[in-house]
């Protein structure tokens, strides 16, 4: 059975490692034409592709996760992808088996979402009384698993709780893709029913769009995103990505799909910036990208003061013409 | 027709049920068809735990017709309209719309809502009122894309309510009155037959009140249905064609000349505070 599941994976597995190759081997050209260092490792390439990646899912789904004020699910998720991967871990110890811990913290992470909506929905609990709970757990049995089974986990642990560029293989990049193919055609498919449902959750319903379900798939996509930026991020930084570059593009942005822009493009420059430093000063990577993000985000924060008292000395003019409009209504309907 | 069915009141039942009867005889003499039926409430009673929010209560909307439901805080007024929309499976009777039971209504496009304002919850978000407007067409599209026609017909709603130099403006920054223009506009976008507000007044300065509520009785005058819970029962009797008195039950259903000379509105809201608002509709009833 086994076997027969990896035959049928094979084929596109290795199409996709091939294409991590070639991205591999671009790097590398542009490396040597420029004359930049970092390049020259493998490493690398697959921590700028991973990071690449992230900044795209991330603030893809974040911009849904914030404007429904549900920030924290992120934070939640990451602590229970921790208890996926300690799930891993463990099993591996005990029956010897080569599990990647990714694979378990995206099933925990999944599971641990559905939880969160569950619990919400069952209990009338407040969302961030659900998700308080579903954290707790998730570190509470991350940590007893490590703690019962002490030979050797404790260092590898480290990895996934800050991060680490060097731990980016070939295979993570690949697992890495197929994340982010799925997350993108998913948000790009139902992007209309998920700006309904976190726009206005009634007049969606009255829509006739399914809220539970979406709300389901919105906390499955980002358990997805978690694990997926969990490897270079580490889980404690994890939820960062979701939120902060959401956060500095809703400053200066008008629109939804324009805010859904900015976010991709304040999070690329997070990651490649964040990347860079990091390697130059030895820093970790999830703490420097987090830097810089936060930096942008300030750095928008002013942008939009400056808008909106440029903006307000405009509605000095428009405020009246938009008076006009509410009251004088009546003679444009006419007609 | 089934207003003779609705059942008696507690208070002054037997009255209610005379009043009732006789608005229908009036409205039956335009010789209503069945298809032209877009609500039809057939003794719904719902509660959220144990006591019932909504008990017996049935009423019908033709096409055409501009209803207002008034009643106190809690009288079930809001809750009335998620049963008629199939937001809520009623404990007992049932609800069609369109034609169709409300819980299997599949044809969204064609019922437009507009709530109190939505935007205290999404204070910060961006979005631009066309983004908002074009949302009315997400029925049409499913999972397809926004089609230029689609987009059409978001500019057009937004010239019928006259916001369309406001298109490109974030929602937040509007006014609450242009602020329910867009979410009317996001309904017709739609291409709706019935509009359906709960309270969409609310929050919304006195002028704009005035203009918001001449708009909707152009867009009933153009052959929209409008059913409006309303918390200002002098609009309702200003504007509606039909007035329908909740309290929990149907005190009144019919005319609001009849309404403002029946003693319906005591009985609903108590004879304490219906004195105040009667000497109110009393004046506006007089004035129109």
């Amino acid at each position: 059975m086994t076997t027969l599941v990896s035959e049928a994976i094979r084929a596109p597995y290795d199409f996709l490692a091939w294409l991590v190759g070639l991205w591999s081997d671009a790097l590398y050209a542009v490396g040597d034409a420029l004359g930049i260092g970092m390049l020259e490792y493998v490493f690398m390439h697959h921590a700028f592709l991973v990071g690449t990646l992230i900044a795209v899912m991330a603030p893809l789904v974040g911009t849904f996760l914030v404007h429904r004020q549900m920030a924290l699910i992120g934070d939640a998720l990451a602590h229970t992808a921790f208890a996926g991967v300690a799930v891993g871990l463990f099993v591996n110890s005990i029956l010897g088996t080569g599990i990647s811990p990714y694979l378990t913290a995206v099933v925990v992470a999944m599971l641990a979402a559905l939880a969160i909506e569950l619990i919400s929905e069952v209990t009338d609990a407040y969302n961030d009384v659900s998700m308080a709970i579903v954290l707790s757990t998730g570190f509470a049995l991350g940590a007893v698993l490590i703690s019962v089974n002490t030979g050797g986990l404790a260092v590898g642990i480290n990895q996934y709780l800050f991060g680490n560029l060097a731990t980016v293989s070939r295979e993570n990049a690949v697992l890495l893709v197929v994340l982010f193919l799925l997350v993108s055609v998913v948000v790009t498919v139902t992007y209309k029913q998920l700006l309904y449902v976190t726009f206005d959750e009634t007049a969606a319903r009255v829509a006739g769009i399914d809220v539970t379900w979406y709300n389901r798939l919105m906390t499955t996509l980002t358990a997805l995103v978690v694990v997926g930026a969990m490897q270079i991020m580490g889980v404690i930084l994890v939820a960062a990505m979701l939120v902060v570059p959401v956060a500095a593009a809703a400053q200066v942005a008008r629109g939804f799909r324009e805010s859904l822009l900015a976010s991709v493009v304040l999070a690329q420059i997070a990651v490649l910036v964040g990347i860079t430093l990091s390697y130059r000063y030895e820093a970790t990577a999830g703490g420097t990208i987090v830097l810089v993000a936060v930096a942008v985000y300030i750095g928008m924060v002013l942008a939009g003061k400056l808008q909106s008292r440029r903006g307000v000395s405009e509605e000095a003019g428009t405020g009246s013409v938009a008076r006009e409009i509410d009251a004088g209504t009546g003679e444009s309907t006419d007609d | 027709m089934s207003l003779e069915g609705i059942p008696s009141v507690g208070v002054g039942g037997v009255e209610t049920s005379r009043e009732s009867a006789e608005a229908g005889e009036g409205r039956r003499g335009e010789g209503t068809a069945d298809a032209d039926r877009v609500v039809d409430a057939v003794d719904l009673t719902f509660g959220y735990a144990a006591a019932p929010v909504v008990e017996s209560v049935s009423f019908g909307v033709d096409r055409g017709e501009y209803v207002g439901i008034v009643g106190p805080n809690g009288s079930g007024k809001s809750t009335l309209l998620r049963l008629v929309l199939g937001l809520h499976e009623p404990d007992s009777g049932h609800a069609r719309l369109l034609g169709h039971p409300s819980l299997a209504f599949a044809e969204r496009e064609r019922v437009g809502y507009v709530a109190q304002d939505v935007t205290e919850n999404t204070k910060r978000m961006p979005i631009t009122v066309a983004e908002v407007v074009l949302m009315g067409r997400f029925p049409h599209a499913g999972f397809g894309r926004v089609t230029e026609t689609d987009r059409e017909h978001a500019r057009e709603a937004l010239r019928t309510v006259g916001i369309e130099r406001l298109a490109d403006r974030k929602i937040t920054a509007l006014s609450g009155g242009q602020r329910q223009r867009a979410y009317i506009a996001r309904a017709l976008a739609g291409e709706a037959e019935l509009l359906v507000l709960d309270e969409p007044t609310v929050g919304v300065d006195a002028e704009s009140v005035d203009a918001f509520f001449d708009l909707l009785a152009d867009l009933n005058d153009e052959g929209m249905t409008i059913l409006l819970v309303e918390h200002d029962i002098g609009a309702v009797l200003e504007r509606a064609s039909r007035v329908i008195c909740l309290n929990r039950e149907v005190y009144f259903d019919g005319s609001p000349a009849a309404f403002a000379g029946s003693d319906a509105l005591e009985r609903a809201y108590g004879t304490n505070l219906g004195l105040g608002a009667k000497t109110e509709t009393d004046s506006r009833g007089d004035g129109s």
